[in-house]
């Protein structure tokens, strides 16, 4: 049985990239709560997993001015952000909830951290396997 | 690795509140700042944000997808600042040294209420993007030592 870096890892590096994808868009929201007119956004997870998978079914690019799916200007591609329903609606039309965002940040770094153990973890057992213990 | 993309969103959050706090501090400062004439007088000033979008984006020809709102936003600027259009308030101080020839002089339409409401409320954003930026830096430290256990 072949080991792959792939299946060692079981997920958790890319969950680390996401995690870190969402923790700038929470800190773009935090960033503007005082800007009028502002949406509060948001990645879901699905749709980074859906992503990862759907590589597979990748596209051919005919000409070099194409651009390639996983080109990505910046971490996050823009069909993937999705915008918060707002709780409370305010009057100059900003939808970030400051609480709100602070308590998801919170969330999101303690699931990096989480994923992070995960990683930690597996490669410190990789590296057991390979020296046999020793 | 966007963890990068937060020590700038948090920095240009905490730059926009500090000239939010500035501005707090010059209306302020100059709510007795009298003169003789409407023209003359201060007025209170406020600063407009606004949300920053990725400057490569526009590059490769995206503002379509910026106008609309949809790219992923790397934090806040501030736009610029507005004199408030409110009404000034006219005295009738004939001894004031700055009076007009009726007796009238002008204060400034500066609210040193909402002015300290602004302030508490720009003091606390500034805070909130500070622990931001600790909380990825302590990620980011994270990331350094990965494997090393």
């Amino acid at each position: 049985m072949a080991i792959t870096f792939e299946g060692a890892l079981a997920g958790h590096d890319k969950t680390l990239l996401y995690r870190s994808a969402r923790s700038a868009v929470l800190a773009n929201n935090i960033a503007n709560a005082d800007t009028p007119n502002f949406k509060a956004r948001d990645i879901s997870f699905e749709s980074m997993m859906q992503d990862a998978t759907r590589n597979q079914l990748s596209m051919t690019a005919t000409s070099d001015k194409h651009f390639s799916k996983s080109s990505g200007f910046s971490a996050v591609d823009s069909d993937e952000l999705l915008y918060r329903t707002p709780s409370q609606p305010s009057i100059d039309g900003n939808t970030v909830d400051m609480q709100r965002e602070q308590a998801e940040f919170a969330q999101n770094s303690l699931q990096f951290d989480t994923s992070f153990l995960f990683l930690d973890r597996k490669i410190s057992g990789m590296k057991k396997a390979l020296s046999g213990g020793q | 690795m966007s963890l990068n993309n937060i020590f700038a969103i948090a920095g240009s959050a905490m730059s926009a509140q500090s000239v939010r706090l500035n501005t707090v501090a010059s209306n302020i400062a100059n709510v007795d700042s009298v003169s003789s004439s409407a023209d003359q007088t201060y007025r209170a000033r406020k600063p407009v944000f606004a949300e920053m979008f990725d400057q490569s984006m526009q590059a490769h020809g995206w503002n379509n997808v910026n106008d609309n709102g949809m790219g992923a936003g790397i934090g806040v600027q501030v736009k610029g600042i507005i004199e408030s259009d409110a009404p000034l308030e006219p005295r009738y101080e004939p001894d004031h040294p700055m009076a007009n020839e009726s007796g009238f002089v002008f204060y400034p339409n500066v609210n040193p209420v909402e002015e300290m409401a602004d302030m508490m409320s720009a003091s606390r954003s500034f805070q909130t993007n500070v622990e931001i930026m600790n909380s990825a830096k302590s990620m980011m430290q994270k990331v350094l030592t990965l494997g090393q256990s």
